[in-house]
């Protein structure tokens, strides 16, 4: 043992075990005890005895186990009380509880709790919260700021998710090869919602959404180390690195830039390598999907110069093979307008007026290449369908700029 | 852990009796009869007869009231049920997922209250 530490740099020491390592040893907890409130309590009752030895003895040579260890022993501690308190039969319990410290730690532990958190037999939101709450660092006040709700009914809806995992009997483990496929999406698409929600920050401020999308990259680092190699896996985290690496040149005093319009040098060089390079680690497995081409998109998306948009309309076909949705079909369209095929791209909305009716970027997209085609009071109809629509507010000054732009140089033109 | 499959299917949409449709249906249930016996999991099961036989009764003040029809007017209707024993979630998803009414729609899955062990 070290020599004792001030109170504060016991705090600082336990805060950081605490971010780093509390997955991974509620996982273990989890695994044990198969209780996700008694992991979570005892854990935090190790985490404040953590405040009181260590600033008393210093720090224990590896913090991680003695947590584990003080936290095994509240949480057999607390099963001693419950089965004393329901006069049941104290001593099953006592056994498997005993039996369950003797278990050693499952490489496995955060990849089983990860596959429970997101089952889809949860509600999506709360798979969400589940998966923030145990795996990622957020607490749940937190992670009620960033979904708009009160701690109370964020509680609320983290004891029910709980709840329906133990009643329903949700297992916590890794899907068998038939299941995994399907089970896998759920998971990734879980990630990738979190990260959307911190990333277009539909509504909000931005501290706590950058703090999302690290929180997404941190889970999807997480899944590639459990289980490596796993082609969607590193398609998702290339998707998000590369997404990610361009969010600084993504504002302007409070407007939004556009891709085309960014500064590449607040681009950040080495998240976009670093997601290159795990596009390769995929592609070499021969079995895409439609994360590791949605990461192709975005990768071709952030070469500077002269884009090959062939290559994208090329990656949207593939993309719609997986997935036939509307959305998709729009940034096809996009995407062949800027290959030169305006008409076609303009028939292509037409085609989607119905389905994306009520999907801001839709008008938005429209407005553009009306404005594009020359067709200027139709543009400008358009722009203001888009505004009226826009959710934050630099989307909507973004808008009107555009839309001035246009008015001006058809009046000058 | 026991599981109850709920059945519920629209009339509208379930093969007619004596249709190939139907014989196809009637032998999927044969076949996972069969192997739900097999794996040793099913407890119990039935399909029930058609709405127009259902009766509801309720005691109000002491009294029963009886009336005619189910508890609920929807599209689709409790048309049976399997009791299943299964190792957690996933299996019972697994089972219910082969019921064949599944293709036309929907079972619920509920897992039985176990009270006073």
């Amino acid at each position: 043992m070290s020599p004792p530490d001030s109170v504060s740099t016991v705090a600082q020491t336990v805060a950081q075990i605490a971010r780093q390592d509390r997955g991974r040893l509620l996982a273990i907890l989890i695994g044990r005890y198969r209780n996700f409130d008694l992991a979570e309590e005892a854990l935090q009752e190790a985490l404040s005895s953590a405040h009181l030895h260590w600033a008393r003895t210093g720090l224990p040579s590896n913090p991680s186990a003695w947590l584990l260890t003080v936290a095994s022993r509240k949480a057999i501690d607390r099963l001693r009380r419950q089965a004393r308190d329901a006069r049941m039969s104290a001593d099953s319990i006592l056994e498997m509880a005993e039996a369950a410290d003797e278990k050693p730690e499952i490489a496995d532990d955060r990849l089983r709790l990860i596959f429970t958190c997101c089952h889809p037999a949860l509600e999506q939101k709360s798979r969400i919260a589940l998966t923030l709450r145990t795996l990622g660092g957020l607490t749940t006040v937190e992670i009620a700021r960033a979904f708009l709700d009160t701690e109370t009914t964020m509680g609320q809806r983290l004891s029910r998710a709980k709840a329906k995992i133990f009643n329903a009997g949700i297992p916590y483990a890794v899907p068998g090869p038939e299941e995994w496929d399907q089970r896998l999406h759920a998971v990734l698409g879980v990630i990738y919602l979190i990260f959307n929600e911190g990333y277009f920050a539909s509504t909000g401020e931005s501290p706590l959404r950058q703090s999302l999308c690290d929180e997404a990259i941190y889970l999807a680092r997480m899944l590639d180390i459990l289980r490596a190699d796993e082609p969607e896996v590193l398609g998702l985290l290339a998707l998000m690195i590369c997404t990610n690496a361009r969010r600084r040149a993504r504002f302007a005093g409070a407007g939004v830039v556009p891709l085309e319009a960014q500064n590449h040098m607040l681009w950040d060089m080495v998240q976009l390598r670093e997601a290159e390079a795990l596009l390769d680690r995929a592609i070499v497995k021969r079995s895409p999907g439609p994360y590791q081409i949605q990461a192709a998109i975005a990768a071709l998306h952030c070469q500077i110069g002269e884009k090959d948009w062939h290559q994208i309309v090329l990656l949207y076909d593939s993309l719609l093979r997986f997935d036939a949705n509307p959305v998709i079909q729009l940034n096809r369209a996009v995407a062949l307008a800027e290959c030169g095929a305006l008409s076609p791209a303009l028939a292509a909305l037409e085609e989607l007026a119905e389905p994306l009716m009520d999907y801001q970027p839709f008008h938005a997209a429209r407005a553009d290449l009306l404005a594009k085609a020359g067709q200027c009071d139709c543009a400008i109809a358009a722009y203001d369908r888009a505004i009226s629509m826009a959710l934050t507010a630099a989307d909507a000054l973004f808008l009107t700029n555009r839309r001035s732009a246009l008015l001006v140089h058809s009046t000058v033109g | 852990m026991k599981y109850m499959a709920l059945i519920y299917n629209d009339p509208a949409l379930t093969p007619a009796y004596g249709s190939p449709e139907f014989g196809a249906m009637m032998q999927g249930y044969g076949a996972l009869n069969a192997s739900m016996k097999a794996a040793g999991v099913l407890i119990a099961g039935h399909g029930l007869q058609d709405v127009d036989t259902a009766t509801s009764v309720r005691m109000r003040g002491g009294k029963p009231e009886t009336m005619d029809g189910p508890f609920a007017e929807t599209k689709e209707r409790l048309g049976g049920y399997y009791i299943i024993d299964c190792a957690d979630l996933d299996e019972a998803l697994r089972y219910a997922a082969q019921i064949p009414s599944a293709a036309y729609g929907t079972i619920e899955v509920r897992p039985l209250a176990e009270y006073g062990v």
